[in-house]
């Protein structure tokens, strides 16, 4: 550790997956400094679909047409699950910052509206969702239309089979055909990898080959859906290409994670905050973080970056995720939140954090598991008073919630992340850096 | 009301666990006729929910000399004769601080009076050997264990005895007897799927059912006095040693660890149980276990585990002390004559060592009953190696990839490096015996979604390639998966904490937050597709390739 004084940030921003990219985004958009440790490699498990609230009750497998009246209902049912806690307005405004900056990053979105949208998923099952990509929006009409349509793989793509998906939904959509093509010049090869045909398609060479071996196959289909590897960073012309020279509507359909919309959203949601003047620390983790009561400010010590850092931050939130994201971790007695030690609300004993059926309607009830805030999203010490007054929580490590099973993952990130944003301005006051 | 069809043959085996493949292969090559039905599948029951450890008998030495003896016999036939199912990796038997003085003074020659050699070693030599060893050890002998492969003992012993003409139906429950006199003249059986009954009519009736003998027993008529003891083993995620390790006092919980090719099987429990319906392992026997074996091997209180699995002992004789570890483990050979049936036998009890010897005593009655003179010679013939039949043994698939990958066999399962030339191998053999494979049978029979990751990535990248395959059509492939997991589960659940409950949590963030495999069918409500609108499907087109 240097002898120079400390940098000094508004907030700093601790987990790098959805939540934390969100909190720094809605950070840097209201003018604060920021400070954001973690990597973020959560968000490479991430299909690209931005879900807000498709299921509720869970434990009624009750899906809705519009995330707005779940949420009316989430409310009514479960008054303390964390979205429930945010205003309507807040979470539009939320998701419409959200896709805003994606877009202006190169990661379009079709405009958001008042609905849900269902897509195809690569098993053949179908998703209920809510801000879809560009690149994925015409699979949506055609799901919702059913016409001659045709899904293309390519061998060597092992987890994506165009006839599976024909086979599973065949019987409900006769239009829906299948073919299998060699990706060019990858003929020899066993095993693609999402990523690779991605940026290969990014090569116009290799693109014009895979439109004109399309081309053929594509009969009386009105649509052609793919697996989701139609560029990286250029998804938008690729996209774009793709339709120009078939003539036809393309979508992508998400492959199984890590996969190239997860790599796409990284990249952008990273594009975004480093535009904004986030300073990022993403090989960091943080090694000790201090309270100090009279400055009014939290210190912290990173480690893994050269040396170590000591940063200084007026308030802190908390995005560190669960037991993939290493927020949480429990032993064989019980759950812990990882760094400060904080209380965790959670069941009783082992034997009841899960169901013994993988798939029961009502959940796993570690799933609920978390951190309880108070209203201003500051998690709780033992005595039930928010552990320091500018230390907020957001995101999956909260309590009261089952992203999985409500399709809510997204919707909890972003729209926590908004609230808590709102809380830390308030209370820094709208001043700038200290 | 329709006639039942009648199959017949010389000998209906009932259980197709280590002990009923064993007795098809033992009559197969004495030139007898049988059919092998079991309810479920190959080493379903005890058969594949043990450690897999062939005994040198010395675990037995104290208390039942004669299981001992037994074992220390058969351990050495079975190296002989079916060597490509046995790593032969030697044992250890280790005591530490606070075991009982007495059994360590006299463990030596307690062995050597069963004719079972244990040589003691120096601490400091074993623990360079293995250092998992605790610090704590305060004596350790050297014995003949070894590690055998039940999956493939059994699937080699039933594809040589249906080499040999002998038939298997795989789940196919019995559901009844016909009983004239002193004769079964037909069992009536259900076969896959639950369709109409079939009657098995044999000259010779072998309940070889492990747990389910007492219900199969019952159902003759015949009864049989039995206990059933329940035993949960872990799977840790790497393997802690090279050897078997057995504690070195009288059998109690969680007293020996095996390894088990890339990892190691930690175990037992036993706990009296009176239904065989719903046996799963629990977290508090996970504790158990993690808590007693590190007395012995330390690192197993911070290991990663990867599942857990419980099997039930079926243990002959009346109900007595509540852990069931006092009744023999020897095996019991029922005659039911005395019980007015002349061509039933009952063989249960016992343990995987002596498997070829129960198979042996039982196809022997058989024999004598059918006046059929021919001997046994099990002991004494090499088990063919099968070429579909191998895939159970960790390691196998990575060795076979280097050797032999191309670019039309890609890698199916990652963490266990399964291509999909053994899954297709697997596959095209049950198809040939006219079996319809599940993705659970390719599980048993290989090792898809066995590895850290427990089938998160490897069960949708068979389901696609089954598909593509053209083997899978409709819906199918959502129900297999969604089969798959739940029988996984089952396994994980009681061991998720640390890293595994991390791997828990991306499997269901995949397979509920991005798949919604739970709400595959209300989403098709929601969609507007709820029905299909005609009843069959349009037969699939052959996959395109570029002009």
């Amino acid at each position: 550790m240097t002898d120079e004084p400390p940098d000094r940030f508004d907030v700093a921003v601790i987990g790098a997956g959805m939540a934390g990219m969100a909190a720094a985004l809605f950070a840097a958009e209201r003018g604060l400094s920021c400070i954001q440790v973690g990597n973020g490699g959560g968000i490479l498990f991430a299909s690209g679909l931005l879900d807000l609230l498709g299921v509720q009750p869970t434990a009624e497998r009750r899906l809705w047409r519009s995330p707005y009246e779940a949420l009316a209902a989430l409310a009514l049912d479960e008054p303390g699950h964390p979205l429930a806690r945010v205003e309507v307005p807040s979470i539009r405004a939320a998701f419409e910052t959200m896709v805003t900056c994606l877009g202006a990053a190169g990661l379009r979105y079709a405009p958001l509206g008042d609905s849900n949208r269902s897509v195809l998923t690569a098993i053949g099952t179908i998703k209920t969702t809510y801000g879809v990509p560009l690149s994925m929006v015409a699979g949506v009409e055609a799901l919702n239309v059913r016409p001659p349509c045709l899904l293309v793989d390519f061998r060597g793509l092992r987890e994506f089979s165009a006839r599976q998906i024909a086979a599973t939904l065949g019987d409900r959509w006769p239009g829906l055909r299948h073919r299998r093509i060699e990706f060019p010049g990858c003929e020899a090869l066993p095993e693609l990898y999402a990523a690779h045909l991605a940026r290969a398609l990014e090569i116009g060479e290799t693109r014009a080959r895979t439109i004109e071996r399309l081309k053929p196959l594509l009969e009386d289909a009105h649509a052609v859906g793919l697996p989701a590897v139609l560029g990286l960073a250029r998804v938008g012309e690729v996209h774009a290409a793709f339709e120009a020279g078939l003539g036809v509507p393309v979508f992508e359909i998400p492959t199984m994670p890590t996969s190239v919309p997860g790599l796409r959203l990284l990249a952008a949601l990273e594009s975004a905050v480093s535009a904004r003047g986030v300073i990022r620390r993403h090989q960091a983790t943080v090694r000790a973080l201090a309270f100090d009561r009279d400055e009014g400010a939290a210190t912290l010590d990173l480690e893994g970056v050269p040396g170590g850092e000591r940063v200084v931050a007026r308030a802190v939130v908390l995005a560190t995720g669960r037991f993939t994201g290493r927020g949480l971790t429990a032993d064989r007695g019980q759950v812990r939140e990882s760094l400060l030690g904080l209380p965790v609300r959670q069941p009783v004993s082992r034997e009841s954090w899960h169901q013994s059926d993988f798939l029961a309607s009502s959940g796993h009830a570690i799933n609920r598991a978390g951190l309880e805030t108070d209203g201003a999203w500051r998690p709780l010490d033992a005595s039930g008073k928010p552990v320091w007054p500018r230390l907020f929580a957001v995101g999956s490590i909260l309590a009261h919630q089952d992203w999985m099973r409500s399709k809510c993952g997204s919707g909890l990130a972003i729209a926590t992340a908004w609230a808590a944003l709102d809380q830390v301005a308030r209370q820094l006051g709208g001043n700038g850096a200290g | 009301m329709k006639f039942p069809i009648s199959i017949q043959t010389q000998v209906l085996i009932i259980g197709g666990g280590v002990t009923g493949t064993a007795l098809a292969r033992d009559l197969a090559l004495r030139g007898i006729d049988c059919v092998l039905v079991e309810k479920e599948d190959i080493n379903a029951g005890a058969s594949g929910r043990n450690h897999g450890l062939l005994h040198s008998g010395a675990r037995y030495v104290a208390g039942d000399r004669a299981a001992a003896m037994e074992c220390r016999s058969e351990g050495e036939i079975l190296k002989r004769v079916a060597a490509q199912t046995i790593q032969d990796t030697g044992g250890y038997f280790v005591a530490v601080q606070g075991d009982d003085e007495r059994y360590i003074a006299d463990f030596a020659s307690h062995c050597s009076r069963s004719g079972i050699t244990a040589r003691a070693v120096d601490i400091g030599a074993a623990r360079a050997l293995e250092p998992a060893l605790s610090e704590r050890a305060i004596a350790v002998f050297e014995v003949a264990d070894a590690s055998i492969d039940p999956f493939r003992l059994s699937l080699e012993s039933m594809a040589q005895a249906r080499s040999l003409g002998a038939r298997l139906m795989r789940r196919t429950g019995v559901v009844g007897f016909e009983r004239e006199g002193r004769l079964i003249r037909a069992v009536r059986v259900r076969p896959p799927g639950g369709g109409d009954e079939l009657r098995i009519e044999a000259a010779q009736v072998v309940n070889a059912a492990g747990a389910w003998a007492r219900e199969v027993a019952q159902l003759a008529g015949t009864p049989i006095a039995m206990t059933y003891s329940k035993g949960t083993l872990l799977v840790t995620h790497t393997r802690l040693a090279s050897r078997v390790v057995n504690r070195l006092r009288l059998p109690g919980n969680a007293d020996i660890m095996m390894p088990g090719g890339t990892v190691s099987i930690v175990g037992t429990t036993s706990t009296r149980v009176d239904a065989l319906d719903d046996v799963h392992p629990t977290a508090a026997e996970a504790d158990l276990i993690v808590e007693e074996a590190a007395r012995m091997l330390p690192a197993l209180a911070t290991m990663r585990y990867i599942r857990a699995y419980a099997g039930v002992r079926p243990l002959v004789g009346a109900p007595d002390a509540a852990d069931g570890r006092a009744v023999s483990r020897g095996f019991a050979l029922f005659d039911h004559e005395d019980q007015g049936l002349d061509n039933l036998a009952t063989i249960t009890g016992g343990k995987l060592t002596t498997c070829r010897l129960m198979a042996e005593r039982v196809a022997d009655l058989v024999c004598r009953r059918l006046g059929v003179s021919r001997p046994c010679i099990t002991a004494t013939t090499p088990l063919p190696v099968a070429p579909e039949c191998g895939w159970t043994e960790p390691g196998r698939s990575p060795r076979e990839w280097m050797r032999s990958h191309g670019p039309h066999d890609a890698l199916l399962c990652e963490c266990e490096m399964v291509p999909r030339s053994a899954v297709d191998t697997i596959y095209n053999a049950l198809r040939a015996a006219g079996d319809t494979p599940t993705l659970t049978d390719l599980g048993l029979r290989s090792r898809v979604g066995k590895g850290a990751c427990q089938g998160t990535f490897c069960a949708p990248r068979t389901v696609a390639h089954l598909y593509q395959r053209g083997d899978f059509q409709a819906r199918r492939g959502l129900a297999e998966i969604v089969d798959f997991f739940g029988e996984r589960w089952r396994g994980q659940r009681p061991v998720l904490w640390g890293e595994q409950l991390a791997q828990a949590e991306l499997m269901e963030a995949l397979h509920c937050g991005l798949f919604g495999e739970e709400l595959r069918d209300e989403e098709l409500q929601h969609a507007g597709m709820p029905d299909a609108p005609r009843a069959a499907p349009e037969p699939d087109p052959a996959d395109g390739k570029p002009s």
